[in-house]
Formats: C-alpha cells, sequence, structure tokens
C-alpha cells in the first residue's frame, strides 16, 4: 500500500490506462472464444459443475438420513416407558426402511463413483443411521451389532434397467441391478460410539421407570464397548479419539447409577427411587444439550 | 459376533489402513525431493545468465520427469487402485507441484498452455479416474494457478534481464487463463482460495506491461505495443 502511495500523482493516470488496456486486452480475447484454452476451461466447468451437483445431492440425502435416523432414535427411548415394546420396535423397523431407501439412492448416485470421493458428503447421516440400526439392535437383542449385519441389509435391488457404463466400484457384484453400499468401519465405529450416549440415556430413564435389570445389563455392555475403544486407543482416526472422551463420561454416568442403585436400591422404597432418578436425567438431558 | 471381536475386527482394519498410509508416504517423500529438484533447476531461468539457456534447461527437468514417472509407477503399487479417494490428501500436494512444473516447463518450451492429458502423459499417469491413478481435475488447476503466479515473477525478472518480449506474451497467456477460470464455477474450497490470487498476478504483469509500453521499449522488440 505505502508503496503505491509512494507513486504519487502518476498513479491516477496509471491506472486508468492499464484499465484501458486491459480492457484491449479482454476483446482480443473475447474475439476468439473458442481458443484451445477456453474450449479446455469449458470442458473443466462441466466436470466440476457435474461433480458438485453430485455432491449437493449427497448432502441432502445425508441430512434427511440424519433427520430420519434421529427421529426413530427418539422413538425406541420410549420403549422404557410403554408395555408393548415390539409394537415400537416394529414401528421403527418401517422407519428404518424409509431411511434405508434414502442410502440406496446414495448408492444409486455412487454408481460408478469413487466411493471414498464424496464421503465427506454423506458420512454424518451414514453415522446416524449406524447410531439407529445399532441401537434399535440392541434393545431387541442385548447385543452389539456387527459391521456385517448393517452391511448386509443395504443391499438393494433396482427393478429399473441400469445403465450400461456399470464398472461399479461401491458395487463389486455382476448383476447390475443389484446395488449394495458399505457403511466404512470408521464411520461404523463412530456410530458406535455414538450409540453410547444413547444408552446412557436409556439406562437413566429406565431406572426412572423402575426398571431394576436394564441398568446393570447396560453397564456391562457399555464396559465392553469402552474395552473395545481403549483397545484401538489412537490407532483410530481423529474423530474416534474425541468421542472416546465422551464416551468415558457416559460410562461413568451409567456406572454411577448402578452404584446408587446397589446401593440405596435396598433402603428407598421403589416409587420414591423413580422420583430420584427422573430428577438425575433432567440433570443429565441438559448435559447432553450441549454436546 | 461378540463386542471384543467386533473390535479386534475393526483394529486390525484400521493397523492395515495404518501401514497402507505408511507405505504411501514413504513414496511421496521420494517424489516431493525430485520435484524440489526439478523446481531448483528450473529456478535459474529467474537468473540473467539463466536466460539464454531454456531450452536445455527445459531438457534437463524432462529428464528428471522420468524419475517421476518410475517413482509414480511404485506409488500406484501402494494401495487398491479404486481407493484413489481415500489416500488422496496424501498425494494431492505433490501432485499439485508436479502438475506446476510440468506446465512450467511446457510453457517455457512452447509458451502454450499445457492440456491435462499431457500432464498425465509427462508424469506417467492417467485422465480417467476409471483407467487407474489419475490427475484429478482440480488438482491440474491449482498447478495451473501456481504456474501463473511464477509467470508474474518470471515476467518481472526477463524485463531486468532485457527480454522486453517475453512480459507481453505472458500478459497475453495470463489474460487467456484469466478468462479461462471465469468460466468455472468455483465453490468455497482450497481451489477457489488459490484463484483469488490470480488477480494479483495478473495485476503484477499488466503493470509490468505498462512500464515497459510507456518507456516505448515494448515496441522494440514487439509491434504489438500500443499507441
Amino acid at each position: 500500500m505505502s508503496k503505491r502511495e509512494g507513486e504519487g500523482c502518476p498513479r491516477k493516470r496509471k491506472t486508468d490506462v492499464t484499465q484501458t488496456q486491459k480492457n484491449d486486452q479482454r476483446e482480443t480475447s473475447n474475439i476468439n472464444p473458442s481458443s484451445a484454452v477456453l474450449s479446455a476451461f469449458k470442458v473443466f466447468q462441466q466436470e466440476l459443475d457435474t461433480k458438485h451437483d453430485k455432491y449437493e445431492r449427497l448432502v441432502k440425502l445425508s441430512r434427511d438420513i440424519t433427520i430420519e435416523s434421529k427421529r426413530t432414535i427418539f422413538l425406541l427411548h420410549r420403549v422404557t416407558s410403554v408395555p408393548n415394546v415390539e409394537e415400537v420396535l416394529e414401528e421403527a423397523d418401517g422407519k428404518l426402511d424409509a431411511v434405508r431407501q434414502k442410502i440406496g439412492q446414495i448408492a444409486e448416485e455412487l454408481r460408478g463413483e469413487d466411493l471414498y470421493q464424496f464421503h465427506r458428503a454423506f458420512t454424518p447421516g451414514i453415522q446416524e443411521y449406524v447410531e439407529a440400526v445399532s441401537f434399535q439392535h440392541f434393545i431387541r437383542h442385548r447385543t452389539l451389532i456387527s459391521l456385517e449385519e448393517i452391511n448386509a441389509r443395504l443391499v438393494f435391488m433396482k427393478g429399473e434397467k441400469a445403465e450400461a457404463k456399470s464398472d461399479q466400484v461401491v458395487t463389486p457384484c455382476q448383476d447390475p441391478a443389484v446395488l449394495t453400499f458399505q457403511v466404512t468401519p470408521t464411520d461404523y465405529l463412530l456410530g458406535v460410539a455414538d450409540l453410547t450416549g444413547e444408552l446412557m440415556r436409556m439406562c437413566i430413564t429406565s431406572v426412572g421407570n423402575g426398571d431394576m435389570d436394564t441398568p446393570f445389563q447396560l453397564g456391562s455392555f457399555l464396559r465392553e464397548v469402552h474395552d473395545g475403544f481403549a483397545f484401538i486407543g489412537n490407532t483410530g482416526p481423529y474423530e474416534v479419539s474425541k468421542k472416546l472422551h465422551t464416551l468415558r463420561q457416559s460410562l461413568a454416568k451409567v456406572e454411577d447409577a448402578c452404584y446408587t442403585l446397589r446401593v440405596r436400591g435396598s433402603e428407598i422404597p421403589k416409587h420414591m427411587l423413580a422420583d430420584v432418578f427422573s430428577s438425575r436425567a433432567v440433570l443429565l438431558d441438559t448435559d447432553e444439550g450441549m454436546g | 459376533m461378540s463386542v471384543t471381536e467386533m473390535f479386534t475386527y475393526i483394529q486390525g482394519f484400521l493397523s492395515a489402513d495404518q501401514d497402507v498410509r505408511e507405505d504411501i508416504r514413504k513414496v511421496v517423500q521420494v517424489l516431493e525431493q525430485t520435484a524440489r529438484e526439478i523446481l531448483t533447476l528450473l529456478q535459474s531461468v529467474h537468473q540473467p545468465t539463466g536466460f539464454k539457456d531454456i531450452p536445455s534447461k527445459c531438457l534437463k527437468a524432462r529428464e528428471l520427469f522420468s524419475t517421476v514417472r518410475t517413482h509414480m509407477g511404485e506409488l500406484k503399487t501402494k494401495f487398491p487402485v479404486e481407493q484413489y479417494y481415500r489416500f488422496h490428501e496424501h498425494w494431492r500436494f505433490v501432485l499439485q507441484r508436479l502438475g506446476f512444473l510440468a506446465a512450467f516447463v511446457v510453457y517455457l518450451e512452447s509458451e502454450s498452455l499445457v492440456t491435462r492429458e499431457e500432464v498425465a502423459k509427462i508424469l506417467g499417469i492417467e485422465v480417467d479416474r476409471e483407467k487407474g491413478f489419475h490427475l484429478d481435475v482440480e488438482d491440474y488447476l491449482a498447478g495451473v494457478l501456481i504456474m501463473a503466479s511464477e509467470l508474474s515473477r518470471l515476467a518481472v525478472n526477463s524485463v531486468t534481464s532485457g527480454d522486453y518480449g517475453r512480459p507481453l506474451r505472458i500478459s497475453n497467456f495470463i489474460n487467456e487463463l484469466d478468462s479461462g477460470f471465469r468460466l468455472l464455477n468455483l465453490k468455497n474450497d482450497p481451489l477457489r482460495k488459490r484463484y483469488d490470487g490470480l488477480k494479483y498476478d495478473v495485476k503484477k504483469i499488466e503493470e509490468v506491461v505498462y512500464d515497459l509500453s510507456i518507456r516505448g521499449l515494448a515496441k522494440e522488440q514487439e509491434a504489438g505495443g500500443d499507441k
């Protein structure tokens, strides 16, 4: 800046001349819009636009998947308070089927593409889906869903004619009518880390409903998961180590709850126990809101 | 499958992943070394002495590019070909530098913009993703933009060395490049950031051209001067 100022008076004129000169040159290059450089850039423009459009579509799908999965999780939290668990689980099944349809659309978009080129666009949605589906699986079977089981449900049969260009990278199967979507181990891991937060919440609310077994089941399950994460430690990606901290907190809360149950369960009458924990749950919920 | 089994499986996956990354990093380091050598070689065109023998410098650079091709071939073997974008970050930087160097050599030789196909050929890689290890279009464009700033420097230094014709030619070239980039709808990404720097290169070269034309220096060598 000071250098430009130093040039003082001639500066004004100078910019004017440069300006006209610039315009002249623009014109000369405008005269020849079919030059090799410009036509090459037109190709690049198309290529980039196609890529960006696809990316945006994937982001939108990922958002929808996130929202639907979150709703499913909220629905599943009701199992602690309703008599007919199976009904809720079936409703959740229906919702998850809808989510899977969306994942099918992602798989469709990724047909013939490199999964990792667009991975950033849909990873939040997939993580949320893993969270929802593993939560439901846990409620039903009290075990951790495996990566294969998740992937096995993400096989889509397409009735419509597949394009001739089907040298799929994402879908290595021979039949072009079958589309598969592979959840990456990292996404799975991050989804499971989120699951622990939901389990903690479920533990607290279930105590509130006088359920005395679930907290202990959850406690030992969470410990197993925690041990698993500790085993992976810092070999995993950066996000995993970040979630490990939250996981420790969730585990501590559940262990704390189990401890209180054991110590005071014999002293306090059941209906009062419920009060103790429901006030605690409110406290924890506000905690969660920040995370 | 128990929780422990599941996590053991994932741990196995993660450590295999890390091994692959480690291998890639080693090759990329060698590539970076070669890229620096080529850059050092080409930097001498900014010297008044190096100005005269640009063709021989380009020849030497071309020789070094054959080393690059060998290492690229090695890099290709380090990971499954369909997982290019999974490890893209590791070689993105060096690929952009190499793209720039290839573009610079081609410009010095023929004063034209290198095509993406040519860069791919010089580096011994593919253009289309389907065919294997390829040159991503954004990396190619980033390389071209690095060259633009190098050319604005070259314009200044060629005046110092008494070559008054070159800045005019560079100016035409950069202007064409600028209008080319104007055609692109860039998102708010690293490429866009780099493109934002192009206008300063354009401005710098225009100033050089201006200085030459008001002194009548441009006319001496080329009829393309104004007035």
